[in-house]
């Protein structure tokens, strides 16, 4: 039970807002010498753990490709293009880029959105657009919110379309758990369980998304007067 | 062979410049602060594989330190004003989009089309990191259209690249943090732990197992931050057990569909701080659970379907 204290650490400070890295590494260390290493020992198992999960952070690099473009005026293009579109709110296009990214990762594609390289140089500044050509000047915790959802219609997107391609990491892990446990299962008839949940997620969303469209549209239509 | 080494490689100079560029920057009250914890980043893409396991332990809890106690600052890198960004893209017009649609099209051309490829006998690509190298591709390929097809400064890059970095700051070590972390957790046996309490908990009955198995991996993928390590726990716990031991429940449909739910959990938890956090650190957003929020409607009504869904295929 004792090894379960880092678990604590973690719910505790994230809860009391202490800075999320020193949380992370205190659970660690607790949690180490909970399960009986010595201090040297986990000190050493979080710095082979570190340096074995580099790669995540390899995301990284595309920060001066992208720093680079919005210094030549991207998010500015990305904001004419979408004023130019009459029909276009920011619902709209948010469902929009729902349906091309839940449809490209369920074809494997997984990594041509993101929230580095797609949401922040061209997402996000399609839909405050969007919003400002229709409805004039956004308040900021509009703007915050419409960021908000440009960055969860991501996520979103990205979960549930993933899990129908047959190769992505969760169904091998699936695969592999069920073998080791005497149960054989071919990829794609876990890959088919996907899809209705697929279908749930979009549906689900595109709604809130619509529902979101209709609360911008009263919020920002109110005259100041009355507010 | 292109692979991780190269990458990290790439990397390691990235973050290096930071750190220099950082140690330049007198309008950055923290600058030594940014120029060590950048700088120590670069060392341990450069030379981790170098330092052994107790030398990487110490360097991250240095950067820890570094940015938990002693702080970070917002560095202050020569841009663009507003002015001069409008001016930019009227000038450049749809010249502008072409480096943007790069990454995506080279990351397609990268993990497709030179899946098969080989040089020297050996393929050219390392398969099992095709996706990071795809990227690292990507991102070179950009600044390089950047710098030819818009004429920018190729010093620019690494000043830009600062600009961004500083905007989400610790933010940025939090996802590779987390996972050491579930490297920890697991080589502690928390999972067992865990598991043994759920088995404890004297869950019977098909429909009240299923909705125990549900929302068990949501809610432990909240506390490990994605279902990938919630997944062997909850389903040795509770769902081989309960579901298809007890009940004479469908293996398949159950991992498929609690994977499901697990992914539900991660949409609502910091712990996910790559999805969850840093996009709120990178949108420049001032809750930092901002994201969450707007999440949680969608995650919950997922939730339910999935609940839903597994209670009625899983028994067929």
């Amino acid at each position: 039970m004792l090894v379960l204290s880092g678990i604590v650490v973690v719910i505790v400070g994230f809860a009391a807002r202490i800075n999320p890295l020193l949380v992370i590494v205190v659970s660690a260390l607790l949690t180490g010498l909970a399960a009986g290493l010595n201090i040297v020992e986990v000190v050493a198992a979080l710095g082979k753990a570190f340096n074995d999960s580099r790669y995540i952070s390899v995301v990284w690099l595309i920060l001066p490709a992208i720093g680079l473009l919005e210094r030549a005026g991207l998010q500015e293009r990305a904001r004419t293009l979408i004023a130019g579109l009459q029909s276009a709110t920011t619902g709209r296009l948010l469902s929009l880029y729902f349906l091309l990214r839940q449809i490209t990762a369920a074809l494997g594609l997984h990594s041509l959105g993101g929230q580095a390289q797609m949401v922040r140089p061209l997402i996000a500044p399609m839909a405050e657009a969007a919003a400002e050509s229709r409805l004039g000047a956004l308040p900021d915790d509009w703007r915050q919110r419409i960021r908000a959802q440009a960055a969860a219609v991501d996520n979103i997107a990205l979960f549930f379309g993933e899990d129908i391609f047959i190769a992505i990491g969760s169904i091998l892990l699936i695969v592999g758990f069920l073998a080791a446990n005497g149960i054989v299962v071919e990829p794609l008839a876990l890959a088919l369980w996907a899809i209705p949940t697929a279908l749930a997620a979009a549906a689900i969303h595109l709604l809130r998304l619509r529902r979101f469209d209709r609360r911008l549209a009263r919020a920002l239509s109110v005259p100041e007067a009355l507010k | 062979m292109i692979g991780l080494h190269e990458v990290y490689l790439v990397a390691g100079l990235m973050f290096g410049g930071f750190a220099l560029a950082s140690a330049y920057d007198l309008a950055n009250p923290k600058r030594w602060n940014n120029a060590a914890f950048w700088g120590l980043f670069a060392l341990s893409f450069l030379f981790g594989d170098q330092f052994g396991d107790l030398a990487n332990g110490v360097l991250v809890i240095a950067m820890v330190l570094i940015a938990g106690v002693g702080g970070l600052g917002q560095g202050e890198p020569r841009t663009t004003s507003a002015e001069e960004r409008r001016a930019s893209s009227a000038k450049l017009g749809m010249r502008l989009l072409v480096p943007a649609l790069a990454i995506p099209l080279v990351t397609l051309v990268c993990v497709l089309g030179l899946k098969g490829v080989t040089a020297n006998g050996q393929p050219l690509i390392e398969a099992k990191h095709a996706t990071l190298v795809a990227l690292t591709g990507g991102a070179l390929a950009a600044v390089l259209l950047g710098v030819l097809l818009l004429r920018q400064p190729i010093s620019a890059a690494a000043q830009e690249g600062r600009r961004l970095m500083d905007t989400v700051g610790w933010a940025a070590l939090l996802p590779q943090m987390l996972a050491s972390l579930g490297a920890v957790f697991a080589l502690s046996g928390v999972g067992p732990v865990i598991g043994d309490i759920a088995k404890g908990m004297a869950i019977s009955g098909p429909l009240v197992s299923v909705a125990a198995y549900c929302i068990g991996m949501a809610l432990f993928t909240m506390i490990m931050g994605n279902a990938f390590a919630a997944f062997p726990v909850m389903t040795a716990g509770l769902g081989l057990p309960l579901i298809v031991t007890a009940n004479g429940g469908d293996p398949v449909a159950m991992s498929a569909i609690g994977m499901l739910a697990g992914f539900c959990g991660t949409l609502m938890t910091p712990m996910a701080a790559n999805f969850n956090l840093v996009p709120a650190a990178l949108l420049e957003l001032h809750d930092r659970n901002a994201v969450i929020k707007a999440q949680t409607p969608t995650a919950l009504a997922l939730l339910a379907f999935n609940i839903v869904l597994m209670a009625l295929v899983v028994y067929r």
